[in-house]
């Protein structure tokens, strides 16, 4: 069972990997990396993690050794950042994109090849 | 590759992929049994050496700054890039979104959901603030601050006219936040070098633990993050509205 | 504590915010004199910091935390002369990509320099850094400037869709190098690479050091393009504006093999001990198989800016067998080969970006010549398909020379062979360009527009209206980069220093006591490289020789299949089709090898290493 939050995490990449894969709208693409990030969220917020502990706050209370770890909350947080501003620019491309071919299936934009 | 063949490859390395994963999570320590050393020395240190009872903010202002300064600037990266993305090109024009006869027609909003939203805006800018400023004693700071700033930008557009969202946050308004924000955690930093030695060493006076203005640099940090995240929020739901709502093709009014 | 190291990255960010915040008062001509001058700034702040650094690694923890009995507190820049030099390097390419921009567009706001100055600030960071965390922060950084650079020409489909596919592989690069920067903290409980290094290397490597071994390892080859993870990289740099190529070509390809350098030898080296054999061996096989495929798909692409994409994927894979050697001889070899050969691509660059704003195509069919009236441009590209052909003495050949002797004493001497062959295959590729363009020779091709690609000839980019006349800010670029390319070679006892600088790179236990234990790193330790020798002028010879016969070749039948027999004819074509199908431009394609090759790399180093 202390296995559990690790394999969500591994499963949740492979998962959003997937729909990446076989993605057939280009939104869905977007979100679904999104999905992808948000494996390295549970990963990282589940290795900190103390059992029975509390948060990494003492404007209540005294400090305590039992307070969770603050440094994996603090990579998320940058990590979550980074998550948005790249669905953002990627969501601003499939705007430009709808515009010009009017298609948003990703396996229909290969102007590039060979 | 077709699609088929395509998911059937993947479909094998992705068990692949899982196979790796789970083979390496394995050496893993048990989950709720965290024993590194740097988290815990850094919850027993915070406040004697910072005032601030905010773990996590201290991370993020003081501790591991530069990683602050690295990420406040890939969301500038961003907003700077949707902006490129979605400008206005030649061949474009602009028009304004309750204009029937481009056949785009723009509903407005209802007297109740522009009462309520309107209602809300208030209290949203309220909270935001409190968020931003009181980072470094309670969960919050500059980033979670900053975004409830820009949806209460948000809140504005969806209670009433895209053209009132133009005039209570025009396109500068938000640029100057964002650079103003971006220049000011920098500042911050440069400072710390010019008057302590060090990049963002922290060298305002550290207060006493729970008082508004304690723990030296870390609520100015939490500011400059919270008018940059802010004004660079806004902006891009600024530009994606105008992209969608406003820009319209020279090439007649039969467009889509 | 020196300062250089943290202004080295606040200057470039301070000017970029300036920009955004004065973006609808900032004038062209200010803008563009004021990322000029921030670039020169960085250049200096550079060079300063490597003169600084070959007296002892220069340190800055930021806040001024500084470790606290063995445990970093903060983040730190680790400074020692290989990382400045990388900074000096890419704060030159910045210079001379805003000078080339001066003239290149006509109608841009401040966003354009804004992205470039905070591109700058993060490929500075990236070098200099000394935490684990701020590598993936600034790696980020990195990727979504360019990102956004890239999609910079609207008015195609082309830059958004190489957008999309560089976007979406390189985010999943970056997530699988968080998720091995994750494993590493369970481990370790810490973020700073000196500290990292120093416990991991206490104990045998197993199942997590093997999995976040792999995991950074793939993510930083993405960046670097190494197949088969190499897909966007000819769509992103295919689309991307001149002056935007000639930086990722140029820099961020290269910082990815040195990111990858720098986490093998500060981070793992001590815990892979005993692995270097099959370590070498698989890096070796990847490098080789980029380096044909790169040099063979160059050799096929009519699209100008497309073929000098495959040209950096095959040189990427050079590069990394370089690297791959695992000791600092081998290292030197390939940080010469890379400035020189960077430097080279950028000029080509820049001689590509001359033809498009000239003729408003690059496409190599459709500029069959009418390159003749534009002499210099020609004798540079000329020059640099010999170049990348590693002409002898000059800098590639150097570097090529130093890493093929490396290889020799690991007992890897055939690998001459395939630096011959890729450097011939793309070299000669770039000299047929040039024969036909410049000079008009070689059979026209009536065969129509280019079948592969839509994008050769770039109508209505945002470019200058005066097209007649080549403005010099684009052509003292070029030879100014081709001059640098070329002259890293002769500089005198320039391999003894920058091998030097390499054995402090490889030394992860002097490294550890200067960022940990404070202990000062004092001078650079003496080394004497060996030079060129008579073997390696044959091999340069060679390579030069089978360019020009290459590109005679392809020349005079139209291409190089038809001076086949016909039955080898048949057989080439069907593998070549094979071949270009594979890179379909769609990313679902794209994401599906980059999970095989993890997979494959993973299996190999649990395998071998586990």
């Amino acid at each position: 069972m202390s296995f559990l939050p690790f394999a969500v995490a591994a499963w949740v990449l492979v998962v959003g990997l997937y729909g990446i894969v076989t993605s057939r709208h280009l939104v869905h693409l977007i979100i679904c990396l999104s999905v992808v990030q948000s494996s390295t969220y549970v990963l990282l917020l589940a290795i900190g993690y103390k059992s029975g502990g509390s948060a990494p706050v003492f404007a209540d209370q005294p400090p305590s050794p039992r307070a969770v770890d603050p440094i994996v909350q603090a990579l998320t947080l940058t990590d979550v950042v980074v998550g948005t501003t790249v669905t953002a620019l990627l969501l601003a491309v499939a705007v430009q994109l709808n515009k010009r071919h009017g298609s948003l299936d990703p396996d229909d934009l290969h102007p590039l090849r060979g | 590759m077709s699609a088929s063949t395509r998911r059937t490859v993947f479909l094998i390395a992705g068990a692949g992929l899982l196979a790796l994963l789970l083979y390496s999570y394995a050496g893993l320590p048990d989950f709720g049994h965290y024993r590194g050393p740097y988290g815990d020395i850094l919850n027993r240190v915070s406040i004697p050496e910072r005032q601030a009872t905010a773990v996590v903010s201290a991370v993020n202002f003081d501790y591991r700054a530069i990683d602050t300064l690295g990420e406040e600037f890939i969301l500038l990266a961003a907003v700077v890039g949707v902006a490129t993305l979605l400008r206005r090109l030649g061949g474009e024009h602009e028009e304004e979104p309750d204009d029937e006869t481009t056949g785009r027609h723009v509903p407005s909003a209802s007297v109740a959901t522009g009462v309520a939203g309107l209602g809300v805006v208030g209290p949203t800018v309220l909270i935001g603030l409190y968020v931003v400023v009181h980072g470094h004693q309670t969960p919050g700071g500059g980033f979670q601050g900053g975004v409830i700033l820009a949806t209460a930008l948000l809140l504005v557009y969806l209670a009433d006219h895209y053209s009132t969202l133009r005039r209570v946050g025009p396109m500068w308004l938000n640029e100057l936040a964002e650079g103003l924000g971006g220049a000011g955690l920098t500042l911050i930093g440069i400072s710390g070098l010019v008057f302590g030695g060090a990049f963002f060493e922290n060298v305002l006076p550290l207060g006493s633990m729970g008082k508004l203005l304690s723990a030296g640099t870390i609520p100015l940090a939490s500011c400059a993050v919270g008018l940059a995240v802010s004004g660079g929020f806004a902006l891009m739901v600024s530009e994606f509205l105008q992209q969608t709502l406003v820009v319209r093709s020279d090439k007649g009014s039969q467009q889509k | 504590m020196n300062a250089l190291p943290a202004l080295a990255v606040a200057v470039p960010l301070l000017a970029a915010a300036g920009l955004v915040a004065a973006s609808t008062v900032a004038g062209r001509r200010f803008t563009d004199v004021w990322s000029g001058a921030a670039a020169v700034v960085v250049t200096a702040l550079g060079v300063a910091l490597l003169l600084k650094a070959r007296d002892g690694t220069v340190l800055h923890w930021f806040g001024g935390w500084r470790p606290h009995r063995g445990i970093a507190l903060g983040v730190d820049f680790a400074v020692d002369p290989f990382s400045a030099g990388l900074a000096v390097f890419i704060g030159f390419l910045f210079v001379v990509a805003f000078a080339f921009s001066w003239r290149y567009f006509t109608v841009v706001g401040p966003l354009f320099h804004t992205l470039m100055l905070v591109f700058l600030a993060a490929a500075v960071g990236f070098s200099l850094t000394g935490d684990l965390f701020n590598l993936f922060v600034f790696f980020e950084l990195l990727s979504v400037t360019s990102y956004a650079l890239t999609a910079y020409d609207l008015q195609e489909e082309g830059p958004l869709q190489g957008t999309l596919n560089f976007a979406v592989t390189n985010s999943i690069g970056g997530f699988f190098v968080l998720t091995g920067i994750a494993l590493l903290y369970a481990r370790t409980g810490a973020l700073n690479m000196a500290q990292i290094g120093q416990t991991l290397a206490g104990h045998a490597a197993d199942s997590l050091v093997v999995g976040a071994f792999t995991l950074i390892v793939v993510g930083f080859l993405v960046k670097a393009a190494i197949v088969p993870f190499h897909f966007w990289l000819a769509d992103a740099y295919a689309v991307a504006p001149t002056p935007v190529c000639l930086l990722l070509s140029a820099a961020m390809s290269e910082l990815g093999l040195f990111a990858l350098a720098r986490v093998y030898w500060t981070v793992f080296s001590g815990a892979l001990d005993g692995a270097d054999e099959a370590l070498r061996a698989i890096l070796v096989g990847a490098g080789v198989i980029t380096a044909l495929l790169g040099a063979v798909m160059c050799f096929v692409q009519r699209h100008l800016k497309r073929m000098l994409a495959f040209a950096t994927i095959s040189h990427a894979g050079l590069f990394l067998c370089g690297i791959a050697m695992l000791d600092p001889v081998g290292l030197g070899g390939t940080a010469i080969y890379v400035v020189a050969d960077g430097s080279v691509k950028a000029a080509l660059f820049v001689c590509v970006g001359i033809l498009g704003h000239r003729f408003a195509s690059v496409d190599e069919h459709t500029l069959h010549g009418r390159g003749r009236d534009l002499p210099i441009s020609g004798t540079l590209m000329a020059l640099g398909g010999l170049a990348l052909a590693s002409l002898p003495p000059f800098g590639p050949f150097l570097g090529k020379a130093l890493i093929e002797g490396s290889a020799k004493a690991h007992g890897y001497g055939w690998l001459a062979a395939v630096f011959v062959l890729a450097s011939a295959i793309t070299g000669g590729a770039v000299l047929r360009a040039a024969g036909r363009i410049y000079r008009g020779w070689g059979v026209r091709d009536d065969h129509g527009p280019d079948p592969y690609s839509v994008v050769g000839d770039e109508a209505d980019l945002e470019l200058d209206a005066s097209r007649d006349v080549v403005p010099r800010t684009m052509t003292i670029p070029a030879v100014v980069l081709m001059i640098a390319g070329l002259g890293v070679g002769l500089v005198p006892g320039l391999p003894d220093r920058v091998q030097a600088a390499a054995m402090r790179f490889a030394d992860r236990p002097g490294y550890v006591a200067t960022v940990l234990g404070g202990r000062p790193s004092g001078p650079l330790p003496a080394a004497a490289a060996k030079g060129p020798e008579a073997l390696d002028w044959l091999f340069g010879s060679l390579s030069i020789a089978g360019a020009i016969a290459l590109a005679a070749l392809a020349l005079t039948h139209g291409r190089i299949r038809a001076a086949l027999a016909p039955r080898l004819e048949r057989r080439a074509s069907a593998a070549l089709t094979s071949l270009r199908a594979l890179h379909s431009g769609r990313v679902g394609d794209y994401v599906t090898w980059l999970v095989v090759g993890a997979v494959t790399l993973g299996g190999l180093f649990a395998v071998t290493i586990g």
